[in-house]
């Protein structure tokens, strides 16, 4: 017995070791350079310990600009792509040829670059001096003026941002909502037939609350991605965010780690807490909205 | 109850609106899937368009009349495509191999054998999935700076090892296989090891297919973590390659060359798409996602 | 409600596009169903009485055939036009609604003009609750009551839009033995206070035998009988009939009919006086055994079982299309279990012939 304990060890330890070296410690660590205060990462030194690194970061204007930034785009997008979603996986889920087709079409951006895509994304709505770019001659077949999306305004920069983002998490939302829909017993929709339930009335007492606990455990996983959203920016806008007003808390953890700032690992690590604890409480927020909603 | 007549009536307008219906439905599924689809089309127009041809194009044009390959040719010539791509595969294979190999030992412990304190361990290791690596990344960056292992392969697989979620998975399919060919391998006298390689893995086979699949398109297209470690060109993945060859790679203004290079390292993750599409979106579906 | 199903014929498409590989799920049905009287469609599974459900409720719309309610043909009428209520085999209640809101749910999804009122509605749903007795369930959730509440529930569903017609789809098939006892009472009772038209869909012989005005037997897809429970038990018009109903099961032998005596093996066993000479299938019920030590019919004692108020003798015969046959006789009689023969004399009432090709009763 004794032997057999001391081989399950054995056969945890790698997994334990990776864990401990590169999630646990880090996690600790990472409250650790919080307080410390003025550390340098050459000496490895600081000064004190204190609340400074948070009070810089929250007076830093590009973290409040990254905090703007990240908040607009939680806001528009998870509800949007949560909705959009809903509405393509009914639609998909009530048709029967070409079903198949299409669900694989709309899996294809997860298994994609998101930094290559974010390419096409930028050649697609950016306007330069020799061109006004795809969607700009769109835009003019109705009339509208041309638009910089990729250096202009700041709402298009934001609306092509949304978009994009939208585009990236749509797969997985997708799937998990056809097949949260494919899994409602068939005899409640025949119940509803022999009663005559109109179709909206289906969907809005039947279905939807019997998907509600997929819609909001996408809603909380769609909050969590999107308030760490990084690399669709960088996509679009290039390495330097801050530059071009598109920061994202992420991104400016990672300048201010390492980038066009040099390393400040304890300003990172204050931004990064601030990010941690803001995504704790929209979650918690969420997952009591979610126990008083869903109710069986 | 309704006369038979006026049932006919109502019976046709509601014929007439399902078939509305269904028609808007699939509308708008197609409109989903040309925006879906659509900047993947533009990629592979773009990238045989001569690079004269594309400068010259005030307005975009959605068909070329005169295809060409030499943006491939650039590609591969004037950017060191062919490093990035052979980064990223050395990157994945070693990543997902460890990964996979440290995931099966671990599941196949939790699943199979018994040991004090079993489910605080596996509680512990569940609630590690909830940290978020954005926390983790500063520590690992410091910790692998000060052991000089920026720009090596080490520094860039070890933390992307970890994967509490694949474990898990594992171990959900390992406890599916029944005792007794646990208890007729120990009368046989197996030992441990050797029941895991020749019974658990071979029955076990299709998921751990899944998660090396899903570990490899995750390794292809990580950049945060080889963005951080990595500043020396010859050791860049595709993404931040791409990321290099848009910002000085064919100068600015070379798209068509540019979209060459996003197609030849978009296609392989594609293939394996295709090839594995039901494994991957099963996979995906229990509870996979992305980042 | 009489219910008139004339020549109904359902097929489904089969694997592929060829038209042989179509499945025949109901075949030319055609029976009547009275005013107010409780029908159990009984049969093996895959025989076709779910989909003769479905094509009554309208779920299912048939290939060929008529359904009328009354004198009006409802074929092509959809579900809710038709006036049914039903009750499905898991029941099928929303489990986000409470049961109140699962009762009122199909007054809710009338039509504007022809919704009753609001306390309208509530006085219903209550009356359908008191009529089922869960009045006091109301505020719950379906998770919090016990399987025969949830089939409570499902009927006073199906029962509060005023149905003309109650259908249920093996409504006891998911509750424990003695539950389902206590229940198929309760179904009978609410049906015998409604007056409702109420066709059930069961594999289970004895609850369609005990609650049923009337049964109707299938197989694949083919009304066998349908008539009283006692007389298609006692008047079987053929061999899957006899087989099906009855427990223990009929006892099956070949035999033949030689000048006015049945064989079966060399014996003759009973006097058929009037019938041709032929090979025939010979039914016989476990209580259609005499035991007697000079009957015509012997067989090689195996065991014998004691149940009490009657014993049953387990014996075989080589004519036996089982390996053994059962017949149960009083238990006053004493069997000498020290003897490896055990010789019958037959019920005449009790026992069927049937023809060995087609199967079809014969009688004498």
């Amino acid at each position: 017995m004794n032997m057999n304990k001391k081989k399950a060890w054995i056969y945890l330890l790698p997994a334990v070791l990776f864990l401990a070296l590169f999630l646990v410690y880090p996690l600790i660590d990472v409250f650790v350079y919080s307080v410390e205060e003025g550390y340098n990462f050459a000496s490895q030194t600081y000064f004190g310990t204190g609340l400074y690194n948070f009070s810089y970061v929250l007076h830093d204007p590009f973290f409040l600009q990254a905090v703007k930034n990240t908040f607009i785009l939680v806001i528009i997008t998870v509800p949007l792509s949560t909705g959009l979603a809903l509405l393509i996986s009914a639609g998909l889920s009530s048709v029967r040829p070409l079903r198949d087709l299409f669900q694989t079409v709309y899996f294809l951006p997860y298994v994609t670059n998101t930094l290559a895509v974010g390419l096409v994304f930028m050649i697609l709505f950016q306007k330069t001096e020799y061109t006004d770019g795809l969607v700009n001659l769109m835009l003019s077949w109705f009339g509208a003026g041309p638009v910089d999306f990729i250096d202009g305004p700041y709402w298009a920069k934001m609306f092509v941002l949304c978009f994009y983002t939208i585009w990236i998490v749509m797969p997985f939302k997708i799937l998990v909502l056809t097949s949260a829909l494919a899994s409602v017993n068939q005899d409640y929709y025949r119940a509803a037939r022999v009663d005559g339930t109109p179709r909206f009335r289906v969907f809005t007492k039947i279905t939807l609350p019997m998907i509600s606990p997929m819609i909001f455990y996408l809603v909380i996983t769609g909050f969590i991605g999107a308030f760490k959203a990084y690399s669709d920016a960088v996509a679009l806008f290039g390495t330097d965010l801050n530059a071009a007003g598109m920061n994202t808390i992420v991104g400016y953890v990672y300048d201010m780690l390492y980038g066009d700032s040099g390393g400040y690992p304890s300003y990172a690590s204050a931004a990064a807490v601030i990010l941690f604890a803001i995504v704790l409480t929209i979650t918690c927020i969420n997952l009591l909205v979610s126990r008083k909603k869903i109710e069986y | 109850m309704v006369s038979q007549a006026e049932y006919k009536k109502t019976e046709k307008a509601a014929a007439r609106r399902n078939k509305v219906c269904r028609i808007l439905t699939y509308a708008g599924l197609a409109i989903w899937a040309v925006i879906v689809l659509f900047p993947f089309y533009w990629m592979l127009l773009t990238s045989v368009k001569s690079y004269g041809a594309y400068n010259a194009e005030h307005i975009p044009a959605f068909f070329t009349m005169a295809p060409t390959l030499q943006n491939y040719t650039d590609a591969f010539t004037q950017v060191p495509l062919v490093d990035y791509l052979l980064n990223t595969l050395i990157f994945s294979v070693i990543t997902t191999v460890l990964m996979v190999a440290v995931s099966v030992l671990a599941a196949y412990a939790f699943a199979r054998l018994e040991f004090r304190g079993k489910n605080l361990v596996f509680t512990l290791f569940l609630s590690m999935m909830m940290i978020p690596s954005e926390l983790v990344v500063i520590t690992n960056f410091v910790t692998v700076t000060n052991l000089d292992l920026r720009n090596t392969f080490t520094g860039l697989v070890l933390p992307s090892v970890t994967s509490v979620f694949y474990i898990y998975l594992l171990k959900e399919n390992f406890e599916q296989v029944p005792d007794e060919l646990y208890r007729a391998a120990k009368v046989d006298g197996t030992s441990d090891l050797k029941y895991l390689w020749k019974v658990m893995v071979p029955i076990c086979r299709p998921t751990i297919i899944t998660v090396t699949i899903l570990k490899i398109i995750e390794c292809w297209n990580s950049y945060v973590w080889p963005r951080l470690v990595t500043d020396d060109p010859a050791y860049y993945l595709v993404s931040n390659g791409i990321q290099e060859i848009r910002e000085n790679g064919f100068g600015r203004e070379n798209v068509p060359a540019m979209m060459a290079a996003v197609v030849v390292i978009s296609v392989p993750l594609i293939i394996l798409f295709l090839v594995f599409r039901r494994k991957i979106m099963e996979g995906v579906s229990r509870g996979g996602m992305k980042g | 409600m009489k219910i008139v199903l004339e020549k109904l014929t359902k097929t489904f498409p089969g694997r592929g596009r060829k038209a042989r590989n179509d499945v025949t799920a109901v075949d030319n049905f055609s029976c009547e169903i009275p005013d107010g009287e409780l029908i159990a469609l009984l049969g093996p599974s895959g025989c076709g009485k779910s989909t003769t459900l479905n094509l009554l409720c309208g779920l299912e719309q048939p290939t060929s055939g008529k359904i009328f309610f009354g004198d009006e043909d409802i074929t092509d009428l959809p579900p809710e036009l038709r006036g049914v209520g039903m009750v499905f085999q898991n029941y099928a209640l929303y489990p986000h609604l409470t049961v109140k809101q699962n009762i009122l749910f199909p007054l809710e999804n009338l039509k504007r003009k022809d919704r009753p009122s609001r306390e309208e509605m509530m006085k219903r749903a209550m009356e359908t609750a008191r009529l089922v007795q869960i009045e006091e369930l109301m505020e719950r959730k379906p998770r919090e009551l016990s399987g025969g509440q949830q089939q409570r529930v499902a009927i006073a569903r199906a029962l509060v839009k005023m149905p003309r017609v109650l259908l249920l789809d093996e409504p006891l098939s998911n509750l424990d033995a003695r539950l389902r006892l206590q229940t198929r009472e309760e179904i009978r009772k609410i049906q015998k206070e409604t007056g409702i038209t109420t066709v059930f869909v069961t594999h289970d012989q004895d609850e369609a035998m005990s609650i049923s005005d009337r049964i109707a037997v299938m197989r694949s897809g083919v009304l066998m009988q349908m008539g009283k429970p006692q007389e298609v038990y006692d008047n079987p018009s053929n061999l899957f009939v006899a087989k099906f109903l009855g427990t223990p099961p009929i006892n099956v032998f070949e035999g033949r009919v030689r000048e006015g005596l049945l064989y079966i093996g060399e014996e003759a066993v009973l006097s058929v006086a009037g019938t041709t000479d032929q090979d025939v299938w010979v039914g016989i019920r476990p209580e259609g055994f005499i035991l007697k030590e000079d009957g015509p019919m012997t067989c090689e004692l195996k065991r014998v079982e004691v149940m009490g108020r009657d014993i049953s003798i387990i014996s075989a015969n080589k004519a036996c299309t089982g390996q053994t046959l059962r017949s149960i006789i009083d238990a006053e009689m004493k069997v000498d279990t020290s003897s490896s023969q055990v010789h019958f004399a037959l019920k005449p009432g009790k026992v069927f012939l049937f023809h060995r090709e087609t199967e079809e009763r014969i009688s004498f």
